[in-house]
């Protein structure tokens, strides 16, 4: 039976983890690859690097980043932040990541998730969709870039069944008013887009407890929860989380 | 020397580093001498049917790995690797592929499962064979696809349930595929590309 996949995912800045994490027997808890290795231990079902690194001239640092991790783990990898470009694709892939992550290039330019799923398959891109409900009675959900700071008057069920039907394998998707509150999912636009595609869709942004992570699985309908700061803080490992979703049903792979 | 076929699709260095954690060499090569030298050859591959073919002709790489194969050379496909030895696949209109093995790829129906089939699925083995046994049974591996094959012939190794039952792994002879991604399914897998290694 398929399981419903966790993602940890960290964020990556000058090829360095931001937000440290708490995992103080590691050697080095600054450095990706040994917080990925311990994720790997934990039983991560994927990783997500968000490469957040602001200069041009530093970008190939998270290439490293994806070689030294790929060189020991072995689980799916998903790379993202300022993705624009075929050739950024290529590079990632060749240094070991299965999938990247596209956001702002996508805004700006669909036709780029089209061109990239093309050539290097669906199952490979991922869109990630940055979502803040409007306000008013009907449940609707504006699509924003640059982490929440702008928004772009599209309406995320739209947007997500556009990139659904230009190629995306998957969608990764934020509550912008969830994200970093720790209060769990939104769980009506997870289910909203979740129900209206036919793709995967990994629900983020809000996770503080297994409970909320259980609540995106149950009511949010997602296919993966990609948390960060529940695992990186050690308030819960990997396992134990799929400990709790085990006992109350959910299908997860346990090792 | 294992040779991982290199015809321009997807990661091809997990494969390879995938190998290398289990104390084995492996190259990334599309030099069609290197691979005819190869003690064992493995095709990976991720993306479209039609491309890969495409590719694997435009580059010379058809014949060194079927005659390898033929001559018994240990083989092992993953994902679309497995795919392209079967006669055709129906992915964006009919294509042939390598016509080792008897029978098709099919794309999963249209139903309230999600497509690409994504994730950590169970495996059930059907036969004992050299990479996969019955202590095999319930080992969770890494999928993502949107096709599967349908063998007409008795090659099935496992099956794995995704709306339906369909083949996730098969042998025949010195033929060795699976569905799913041994170098992506941490332990589980490393231990099945350590046995295809050792395979004579």
């Amino acid at each position: 039976m398929l399981t419903k996949r966790i993602i940890p995912c960290l964020d990556v800045k000058d090829g360095r983890v931001v937000k440290g994490t708490q995992f103080l027997d590691l050697k080095d808890a600054g450095d990706p690859v040994e917080v990925a290795k311990e994720y790997d231990r934990q039983g991560a079902d994927e990783l997500t690097f968000l490469d957040i690194t602001a200069s041009h001239e530093k970008r190939g640092i998270i290439l490293d980043v994806v070689r030294r991790t790929a060189d020991d783990v072995f689980m799916p990898l998903t790379v993202g932040g300022g993705i624009s470009t075929v050739d950024d694709i290529r590079e990632l892939l060749n240094a070991g990541a299965d999938k990247v992550s596209i956001n702002t290039a996508a805004i700006r330019n669909p036709e780029f998730v089209r061109e990239a799923s093309a050539i290097f398959g669906s199952q490979c891109i991922v869109v990630a969709v940055d979502a803040k409900r409007v306000a008013g009675k009907e449940a609707k959900w504006e699509v924003y870039t640059h982490g929440g700071r702008n928004a772009t008057g599209i309406d995320t069920l739209e947007w997500a069944l556009k990139m659904e039907d230009y190629g995306a394998g998957e969608i990764l998707l934020t509550s912008m008013d969830c994200d970093g509150t720790k209060n769990g999912f939104d769980l009506e636009l997870t289910s909203t887009v979740s129900d209206a595609l036919n793709i995967p869709v990994i629900a983020s942004g809000g996770v503080g407890t297994p409970e909320h992570i259980y609540d995106g699985f149950e009511k949010g309908k997602a296919d993966a929860a990609l948390a960060a700061s529940i695992f990186h803080y050690k308030e819960y490992t990997i396992n134990e989380v799929k400990g709790y979703l085990s006992e109350r049903g959910v299908p997860v792979r346990k090792i | 020397m294992i040779a991982v076929v290199d015809y321009g699709m997807g990661n091809l260095r997990s494969v390879q580093k995938g190998f290398q954690k289990v104390g084995m060499d492996a190259i990334i090569t599309g030099d069609p001498k290197l691979i005819a030298d190869a003690s064992h050859i493995v095709l990976p591959g991720v993306g479209a049917f039609k491309d890969c073919m495409q590719n694997l002709e435009d580059r010379g790489l058809v014949e060194p790995v079927v005659k390898g194969v033929k001559a018994g050379k240990p083989f092992l496909g993953i994902c679309l690797g497995l795919q392209l030895l079967f006669e055709e696949s129906e992915e964006f209109g009919s294509h042939n592929g390598l016509g080792l093995i008897k029978g098709k790829v099919a794309r999963f129906p249209k139903s309230d499962l999600k497509v690409p089939h994504m994730g950590w699925n169970d495996v059930h083995i059907s036969r004992n064979s050299r990479l996969l046994n019955r202590s095999d049974e319930g080992t969770f591996f890494y999928f993502v696809h949107s096709y599967y094959v349908v063998p007409s012939e008795d090659v099935t190794v496992s099956t794995t349930d995704y709306g339906q039952t369909f083949t996730s792994s098969i042998e025949k002879d010195n033929i060795f595929a699976c569905q799913f991604h041994p170098e992506k399914s941490q332990d589980a897998g490393l231990k099945l590309l350590k046995r295809f290694g050792e395979t004579k």
